[in-house]
């Protein structure tokens, strides 16, 4: 029996042991030496063909400048797919990361999956605050640990169609939430069978670029209390937003005849866009839309997005959000990673000549005030937002933008008009929020 | 004492007759040890863990479970669309699979067409079949929708209507009936003439033939049909998921994360929850309480449909 009983003990034992064994992926080091020669591997998300070729020259200037390391880069790489190979780790994976959104910055720090780069920063003499500016620094860290830094930022603001306002004797962009409802109205055209020739602003959430969270920026709001607790049910503007967008969803026919509009449009990024096919007359979107709108059959601008009609000194502000990259913890050359992020990030010639090569934003304080940056007016539009006050960026979670997901599930709900008490459902939200928070904590 | 002297002979023969049937046995107890034992244990030891497939893992007790069954909120809508699809859809395409198997065996001309033209959608890969549905049923630009308009029949938004979204999907499941018609046909055609025969010599029409002689002798099928189908339905991911993103029109980009379920959750499934829960957000420990939830489902509805099929054979079956 006790022969048994051992050797049950043993076979327990080893699962056990497979079990925690399968659990623990590989780790890397901070002890290369990075005037050594070096391959780095370098994964980001660019897919398009001039943006692989602008990030590719930047390499080039890496390369130039640093002869021992090598990059091999591979592009249109997503979330889940760094996700899962940094887990997984092994020789393939990854040692320099992006990624396009920087919802996940406070799961990637919390986690160690990406490392601290203040060590490195100290270590090189870049002094942060001096470089980056702060909403593009907050969201890159999380509770003081910076895993990731601003490669480029995007900025939100709304693309209108000029010919479509002369049309309907529109002077100019709306500034306030009223007067954007007021000129939806007048832009929006239907047939006549009762569909839409063209809807003036498509405040549906689903709409492309359209995440709640991203017409909330114009309230300004606070998700967490200084305990890191949900607190959208005590946020008025919540109350405010969700007031607004079923305002302009009633006023322009309806959730579901819009929802039956939206589904005809196109790809968001083909020439059937529905605001390049005309569709929409004016559209929220990041300052990339530029470099897509170059086959418009129609005179188009750019403009801040509209603020509420109460807060009129915030007019300028917008959403921020942007491309981040870091240091990936299973890379056993992080030094040497280390120079590429530095480069990438914070060499000014660098961030200017890629900002203007894909059209975006920016993400130091030199670039942003470079001569040397795109002056076309359209695009400067977004260079304010970038700069305004008011503008703001999400708070990072620990939970990645589980939150986000949360926030966008329940205003699906709010702009069907299924949600039929909103103070109920806002703390149920907070609620689901601090419990998918508390499960994502050790 | 002859025996006594043999004793450790016969001991030895006995194991090594252990041993042989171990060998020939070893194949299919490497497979389950590997593929469903260690798995099983695995899940179960991750289920009291907390672990995000970075760190080590932490032990958490119930926590993971209290979560699942108390506070995630997507928890009940996944498991009523995963049963409501186990029950309508197996349900329907069992019907579905038999009555069109009844109608290519009693088809006297063109029977090679029409069993190839049945079969034919089944072989279509799944994401293509998907895709091809809801650009056919798109509200907005779909033919579907334009064709019942021309006949005055106002048509619903099918994948973009949560009240519409499954059964779109058993719509989509009926259109690749083709393996269950094949099943279904084989089965009907082994039911032997002569009780046909029979039963119509003591005046049996043509329902009382399906009911006293069909029915009994393709019973066996059925169960079989029943129940690959309910575990399928249990895992059913790909089809939902894929109309969910299409129907959506959510542009996916490097930085997009892909919610299943549109519209409304209806379309989510235990089985899209467990990934979103393990793979995008990193919560092992949910995933695995869920996936054993499912797992414990899935055999209680086998066994139950086990037993009542030992109920519905005869011995010689």
């Amino acid at each position: 029996m006790p022969r048994k009983l051992a050797a049950l003990a043993s076979v327990l034992s080893a699962g056990a042991l497979l079990l925690t064994g399968c659990a623990n992926p590989s780790t890397g080091s901070a002890e290369d030496d990075p005037t050594k020669p070096v391959t780095l591997k370098f994964w980001h998300g660019w897919s398009e063909k001039s943006e692989v070729k602008a990030i590719d020259a930047g390499i080039a200037r890496f390369e130039k400048l640093h002869p021992n390391i090598k990059v091999k880069a591979t592009g249109n790489v997503t979330d889940a797919t760094v996700n899962q190979a940094l887990r997984a780790g092994g020789s393939d994976a990854p040692d320099v990361v992006s990624s396009f959104t920087t919802n996940n910055v406070g799961q990637y720090c919390s986690s160690g999956m990406w490392v601290d780069l203040n060590p490195f920063m100290r270590k090189t003499g870049l002094d942060k605050a001096k470089v980056f500016p702060k909403t593009l620094l907050d969201y890159t860290s999380y509770e003081g640990d910076q895993c990731a830094l601003p490669l480029l930022a995007d900025a939100y603001g709304m693309y209108y169609n000029k010919d479509a306002f002369a049309e309907a004797g529109i002077k100019r962009p709306p500034r306030t939430m009223s007067e954007l409802r007021r000129d939806a109205v007048k832009l929006t055209k239907r047939t006549k069978s009762g569909g839409y020739q063209r809807v003036g602003f498509m405040p549906n959430f689903r709409l492309y670029q359209n995440s709640p969270d991203r017409l909330f920026a114009q309230w300004g709001p606070s998700y967490f209390n200084k305990d890191g607790k949900a607190r959208l049910a005590k946020e008025k503007a919540a109350k405010e937003f969700y007031a607004t967008t079923r305002e302009l969803i009633r006023s322009q026919g309806g959730y579901g005849p819009l929802e039956t509009f939206r589904t005809s449009f196109g790809d968001e990024m083909s020439s059937q866009n529905a605001f390049l096919t005309g569709k929409l007359a004016m559209h929220m979107d990041g300052e990339w839309r530029g470099l897509f709108m170059k086959g418009a059959k129609f005179k188009w601008d750019t403009a801040p997005l509209p603020v509420p009609d109460d807060r009129p000194e915030t007019y300028g502000r917008g959403y921020l959000t942007g491309t981040v990259v870091g240091i990936a913890h299973s890379s056993t050359h992080q030094n040497a990673a280390w120079e590429l992020v530095k480069f990438l990030t914070a060499n000014t010639d660098q961030v200017v000549a890629f900002a203007n090569a894909i059209h975006n934003v920016p993400s130091t304080k030199a670039a942003l005030t470079s001569p040397k940056l795109d002056s076309d007016p359209t695009f400067r539009a977004f260079l304010d937002i970038a700069q305004n006050r008011y503008s703001t960026a999400l708070p990072p979670s620990i939970n990645g933008g589980q939150y986000v997901t949360s926030l966008q599930d329940f205003s699906y709900g709010v702009e069907a008009g299924k949600v039929h008490d909103l103070d109920a459902g806002l703390r149920k939200l907070d609620d689901e929020i601090d419990a998918d928070n508390l499960q994502a904590q050790n | 004492m002859a025996t006594l002297t043999n004793a450790p002979a016969l001991r030895r023969k006995a194991r090594r007759e252990r041993l042989r049937t171990l060998g020939f046995l070893s194949p299919w107890l490497v497979g389950f040890t590997v593929f469903f034992g260690y798995p099983l244990i695995a899940t179960v030891y991750f289920s009291f863990m907390h672990y995000n497939q970075i760190e080590a893992p932490t032990f958490v007790g119930l926590r993971n479970w209290r979560y699942v069954l108390e506070q995630m909120p997507l928890f009940g809508p996944a498991l009523w669309n995963t049963l409501w699809l186990v029950v309508v859809m197996v349900a329907l395409r069992v019907v579905f699979g038999l009555g069109i198997g009844l109608l290519v065996t009693k088809i006297k001309s063109g029977v090679g067409f029409f069993r190839t033209a049945f079969y034919l959608p089944y072989l279509a890969p799944p994401v293509a079949a998907t895709v091809a549905f809801v650009f056919l049923l798109n509200p907005g630009t779909g033919p579907v929708n334009d064709i019942l308009g021309t006949i005055g029949i106002h048509a619903p938004n099918w994948f973009n209507d949560p009240a519409w979204a499954k059964p779109s999907l058993v719509l989509l499941s009926l259109w690749g009936i083709g393996d269950l018609m094949v099943i279904f046909m084989a089965a009907l055609l082994d039911v032997p003439k002569e009780q046909y025969e029979a039963a119509e010599l003591d005046g049996a029409g043509a329902f009382h033939k399906f009911r006293y002689v069909t029915w009994p002798s393709i019973t066996p099928i059925v169960m079989f049909a029943v129940v690959t189908g309910v575990v399928q339905t249990m895992q059913y991911y790909t089809q939902a998921l894929v109309a969910g993103k299409l129907a959506s029109g959510v542009s996916v980009g490097p930085g997009t994360v892909i919610q299943p379920g549109y519209p409304d959750h209806s379309t989510l499934t235990v089985p899209q929850l467990v990934y979103s829960l393990g793979f995008q957000n990193f919560n092992t420990g949910a995933a695995c309480v869920l996936s054993l939830v499912l797992f414990a489902i899935a055999m209680a509805v086998t066994t139950l449909l086990m037993r009542k099929r030992a109920g519905l054979l005869s011995a010689e079956d």
